[in-house]
Order: C-alpha cells, then sequence, then structure tokens
C-alpha cells in the first residue's frame, strides 16, 4: 500500500505543477475567445512557434529559455496585432461570418505546423537549463524543477494578467469591450483598437507559454494539437472569460490527467481533456464559474 | 433539370472518366484518381453540413478514419466485398455524427467545431489504445489479387469511388433543391429568426450532420484496401480535415458545384506537386490557398465567376 500512496501523491503533485502551466496556456484563449469571442484555434500553433524560438536562441547561443521568451513578447504582441487587424478587416467588419472566421484561424494553425515542419523537421527539440534535471525532495513529496519553474513563471504570468484586467483602465476597458461595445463608445474609447490591444496580448502570452512547454517536455511541430483540447477543455470547464475558473480548470485537468497518465498509462491521458471537454458542452456549457 | 435526369448524366460523365482512364494504360491514372476522387466525396459531405447550415467541421478525418477502422475491423473478423463495408462505414460514422450533433448542436456553432476536434482525438486515442485493430503500429489489409467484375483491382477501387462520388453529389444536390436545403439555408443565414418562424433548426441540424458523417465515413471505408497498411496517425492525419474544408471554400460552399470544383481542382494540384515536389510542401500550398481564398474572394470561384458576369452584364 506504500508504493501506492507514493504513486498517489507524486501524482497530485505532478498534476498541480501541470495545471499551473496549462493555466498559462489557456490564458491567452480566456481572453481572445471566452472575452472577445474569436474562436482562434490557432492559438496553440502560436504556442509552439513560441518554443522554437525559445529552443533556436538556446541551442545558439545558450540563452535561458524564459529570458528568451520575455524578450520576444513585444514581437509575439506585434504578431497578434498584425492578425487581429487581418481578422477585423476580412472577417468582423464585414459582419458576422463565422464560417470563414474559423477557416482563417484554421488554415493559420495549418499553415504555422506545416512551415514549422518544413523548416526543423519532424524530430524532437528540447532546450537544456541548470533547472532541467534535478528534484527537490519533501519527505515523501518530490519537486522535480522542470515542472516547478514552468509552473510558477505560468502563476506570476497569470496574477499579472488577472490584476491587469481588473485594475487598470486598459484592463477594464477590455472587459467592457465584451459586454457593451457601444457604451464603451461613449467614454470616447475604440472598441477595435481595445479588441486589437486584447488580442495582442493573448498572443504574446503564446511566448511565455511555449518557452515553458519546451522545458517541460520535447516538442515537434504537431504536439501543437494535443494542446487544442486541452486549451479549450479548460477554458470552457472554467466558464468562458473568467480567468479565476480557469485556473480551477486547468488545476483540475493537470490533475485528472496526472492519475490517468499514472494509473491508466500515458497514452490514455489526451483522450482526458477532450471527454471533459464534451462531458461540459453536453452537461453544464456554462462552465464551473460561468457567466 | 430533374434529379433522374441529373442522376443519369452524372452516371454517363462518370463512364467517360472510367473509360477515358482506361484508354491512358497507366495504372497511375487510376491510383491518382482514386484519391481525388475520395477527395470529391470528402469535400461534398462536408459542404453538406458546412456549406448549406454553415457549421464547421473540424473532424472530416475523424468521420473519414472511423469508415476505414470499421473495414479494418469487420476485415480481421470476415472479409465483406467492399460496397458492404462501405454500408457499415456510412452507418457507423452516421451514428457517431448523430450523436455528437446531439451533444454539441444545441450550443453556439464554435462550439461544435471545437468538439469536432475533440472527437478525432479522443477517437484516435481510442484506436491508438485498442490493439485489436493494431493499435499505435497499424495493421496490415493483404487485398485480393483479382477483383469481381473487372478483374483488376485498382480500376475497382476507382470504379467504386467514382459510383459513391456521383451518390455524393446527386445526394447534394437533391438536397440543395428541397425543403431540407431551403431550411438549411436559413440555418446559414439567421438561426434565431429561423428558430423563431417556427422552422425544426435543431432537427435539421442533427439530418445534415448525420447525412455528412455517413459519407464521410462511405468514403474512409475502402482506404484499407486501397492503401494496404492503416495506422492511426496519418489517417487521423489534419491533411483530411484541412482538404476537406479549403475545396468547398475555393470552389464556393453555397452549391454542390463548388467542392467539385474545388476537390477536382486541389486535388489535381497536390497529386502534381508530391510527385514533383514534396508532400509537406503540397499541404502549405493547400493551407495558403485556403487563407487566401477566404480573406479574399469569401464565395470561392463560382462567386468570382458570377460577380465577374454581372460586372459584365451589368
Amino acid at each position: 500500500m506504500h508504493i501506492q500512496l507514493d504513486l498517489l501523491v507524486s501524482a497530485l503533485v505532478a498534476g498541480i505543477l501541470l495545471g499551473g502551466f496549462y493555466a498559462a496556456v489557456t490564458v491567452g484563449v480566456s481572453i481572445s475567445f471566452g472575452i472577445l469571442d474569436i474562436v482562434n484555434i490557432a492559438h496553440p500553433a502560436f504556442i509552439i512557434l513560441g518554443s522554437y524560438i525559445a529552443y533556436t536562441f538556446n541551442a545558439r547561443f545558450g540563452l535561458d529559455p524564459i529570458l528568451v521568451s520575455i524578450l520576444a513578447l513585444p514581437a509575439f504582441y506585434a504578431l497578434g496585432a498584425l492578425v487581429y487587424q487581418v481578422y477585423y478587416q476580412s472577417f468582423e467588419k464585414r459582419g458576422q461570418d463565422a464560417l470563414r472566421g474559423l477557416a482563417f484561424f484554421f488554415g493559420l494553425l495549418f499553415i504555422t505546423e506545416v512551415s514549422l515542419d518544413l523548416y526543423f523537421g519532424v524530430d524532437y527539440r528540447y532546450v537544456e537549463a541548470s533547472y532541467i534535471g534535478p528534484t527537490l525532495h519533501f519527505g515523501i513529496i518530490n519537486l522535480p524543477l522542470r515542472l516547478l519553474v514552468p509552473c510558477v513563471v505560468s502563476l506570476a504570468l497569470f496574477a499579472g494578467l488577472q490584476l491587469f484586467l481588473t485594475k487598470t483602465f486598459i484592463g477594464r476597458a477590455i472587459m467592457a469591450v465584451a459586454q457593451d461595445q457601444l457604451a464603451l463608445q461613449l467614454m470616447a474609447a475604440n472598441p477595435v483598437r481595445i479588441k486589437q490591444i486584447a488580442f495582442a496580448i493573448s498572443i504574446a502570452t503564446c511566448s511565455i507559454a511555449g518557452a515553458c512547454l519546451i522545458i517541460i517536455q520535447p516538442i515537434e511541430p504537431s504536439v501543437g494539437r494535443d494542446y487544442i483540447g486541452r486549451i479549450f477543455a479548460i477554458c470552457v470547464l472554467g466558464g468562458l472569460g473568467s480567468l479565476p475558473g480557469a485556473l480551477i480548470a486547468a488545476m483540475l485537468l493537470g490533475i485528472i490527467e496526472s492519475l490517468t497518465s499514472t494509473f491508466y498509462g500515458p497514452s490514455w491521458a489526451p483522450a482526458v481533456a477532450f471527454g471533459l471537454l464534451l462531458l461540459t458542452l453536453a452537461l453544464r456549457p456554462a462552465g464551473l464559474l460561468g457567466r | 433539370m430533374r434529379s433522374s435526369v441529373f442522376f443519369l448524366i452524372a452516371v454517363l460523365v462518370g463512364a467517360a472518366v472510367f473509360f477515358g482512364a482506361r484508354f491512358v494504360h497507366n495504372e497511375y491514372i487510376f491510383f491518382a484518381g482514386f484519391v481525388i476522387l475520395q477527395f470529391i466525396v470528402l469535400a461534398t459531405a462536408w459542404n453538406i453540413l458546412g456549406g448549406y447550415t454553415g457549421y464547421v467541421n473540424f473532424g472530416t478525418a475523424a468521420f473519414f478514419a472511423l469508415g476505414a477502422y470499421s473495414t479494418v475491423f469487420i476485415h480481421k473478423l470476415y472479409p465483406l466485398p467492399i460496397p458492404v463495408l462501405i454500408l457499415i462505414g456510412g452507418v457507423v460514422s452516421g451514428i457517431v455524427g448523430l450523436g455528437m450533433g446531439y451533444l454539441t448542436l444545441r450550443l453556439r456553432g464554435a462550439f461544435f467545431s471545437i468538439a469536432t476536434l475533440a472527437l478525432a482525438v479522443v477517437l484516435q486515442t481510442l484506436i491508438v489504445n485498442w490493439t485489436f485493430v493494431g493499435g499505435s503500429r497499424g495493421a496490415y489489409i493483404i487485398r485480393p489479387a483479382t477483383a469481381p467484375l473487372i478483374g483488376n483491382y485498382i480500376e475497382y477501387m476507382f470504379l467504386i469511388m467514382l459510383a459513391l462520388a456521383i451518390v455524393a453529389i446527386t445526394t447534394a444536390r437533391v438536397i440543395e433543391r428541397s425543403q431540407l436545403g431551403y431550411g438549411f439555408a436559413t440555418i446559414r443565414d439567421d438561426e434565431v429568426a429561423a428558430e423563431a418562424s417556427g422552422v425544426p433548426t435543431l432537427r435539421l441540424k442533427l439530418i445534415a450532420t448525420t447525412i455528412s458523417g455517413a459519407l464521410m465515413g462511405m468514403a474512409g471505408a475502402p482506404f484499407p484496401y486501397y492503401i494496404g497498411y492503416v495506422e492511426p496517425t496519418s489517417t487521423f492525419g489534419l491533411a483530411y480535415a484541412v482538404n476537406s474544408i479549403a475545396m468547398p471554400m475555393i470552389g464556393g460552399t453555397t452549391s454542390w458545384i463548388g467542392p467539385l470544383i474545388g476537390a477536382i481542382l486541389l486535388g489535381t494540384i497536390q497529386q502534381v506537386a508530391t510527385v514533383t515536389i514534396s508532400s509537406a510542401v503540397n499541404l502549405l500550398i493547400v493551407g495558403l490557398l485556403l487563407v487566401a481564398f477566404v480573406i479574399i474572394a469569401p464565395k470561392g470561384l463560382i462567386g468570382l465567376v458570377q460577380d465577374f458576369r454581372r460586372s459584365r452584364g451589368g
């Protein structure tokens, strides 16, 4: 029984650490899908792009992946602003055409994946850093730094964004744009501009999430697809547009996935997120903390 | 034109295609032609839901693979003739389509789309863990040396897929001109208004999902006999999903002829690009064309032709 307990505890701890990381992966979609109502299914592709940038600078210059991702933030912000500009001009402005908007993001996902495939090949890539390898021990609790560091970074990102959205003027304007564009206009703020900022921020988070991802696991271009399900499962389960809800859902998913792969085998883990997503959609579409 | 006349013409065109292909005396024509015909079926099937009702299905690969794996499963038990397998594949995929539609179609369109992506991964995980149908290692299907009626097996496969394409296109055209088709169009244009006017939107959407899913499964059922080796990664490949969306989008989504044109065009480009450049590059071409068309020509090639005619006429 002791071995079982050991397994259980380490699975739980790994799940919580993984959940923290999932929160960072999801926070961008919580903004773009949850608040702005833009179904950006290409989000995971941008995360993988972040991973490859971290990998490239790590392999060439030996830079720390987290540091690279912070330096790359402006570039990702600009990329997000550009994508939103194209999206707005081609789809939002012409009226609600959800079908083509979805196809557009699907195309972006596909182009990014195939381009990375052509440039880097399908070999798994990984980064090197001092905190990949060692593990902290507290009694029967093991904290692998490889999971702990991304978790801490992710939670910091998450907390920062939550503060930004609730305390600053632009943050509150972003929350407002989802509810009443006209009212926002009357407050002398340009809703399109606000949306562009929000979308650009959501893509900027991909840089940090990508670096965390490649610290946790080696990646290849199609890994992103596994994350589509996780991201949207967390986002929907947490309740659209609710950041605290997303955090709870991320932890929940991390723990369930970790328990599943410990006790049933890792090949079943990908189905957990999607199963959870389908269940949520069928039983409680509003999510845990839905508005 | 009456539907029976249309069907007859489609059969005649099909016969011309078959004998034309035979005339070339090159087996490669049949191998390449099979893939293009398969895409015609998939694109037409996708369009019945996506183009007519406006609900985007990202899970083409899942329905296709369901058909393919039904065949693998039955082949392991007792080999049946391909037309029977197609029917079984269609029934299995149709039921899954119906079930998933029932779970998610009451919600906004975006949720349905995300759920179809989810379905693909759930099914892939099930297949990877199911050793009876080969698991992640895949399964070999040894196809018979000779086929009934014609003798040559690849010609037989080609003929079957040709028949399926004719059935799919005729189905799409019949739906388009029936009350069902008008119902679908009301959902696409304004679902709330349609619901308020008494259109049974949920039932119509379920019908569309079932027909669309069943046709995709039927396209997948002969696949194991064509390829000879089935494994999850390529059978669930994103290429099927992106192609079956790109083809109708490029051709035009409001009519049966759009997916047909798109599939022939993109299918041929890809066959040529795979041979002359590389298979990764041809996928990149498809992705770029898809994005370019949804931005620049939202009504596809049909829309471009219509605009051109109108501007010349007016």
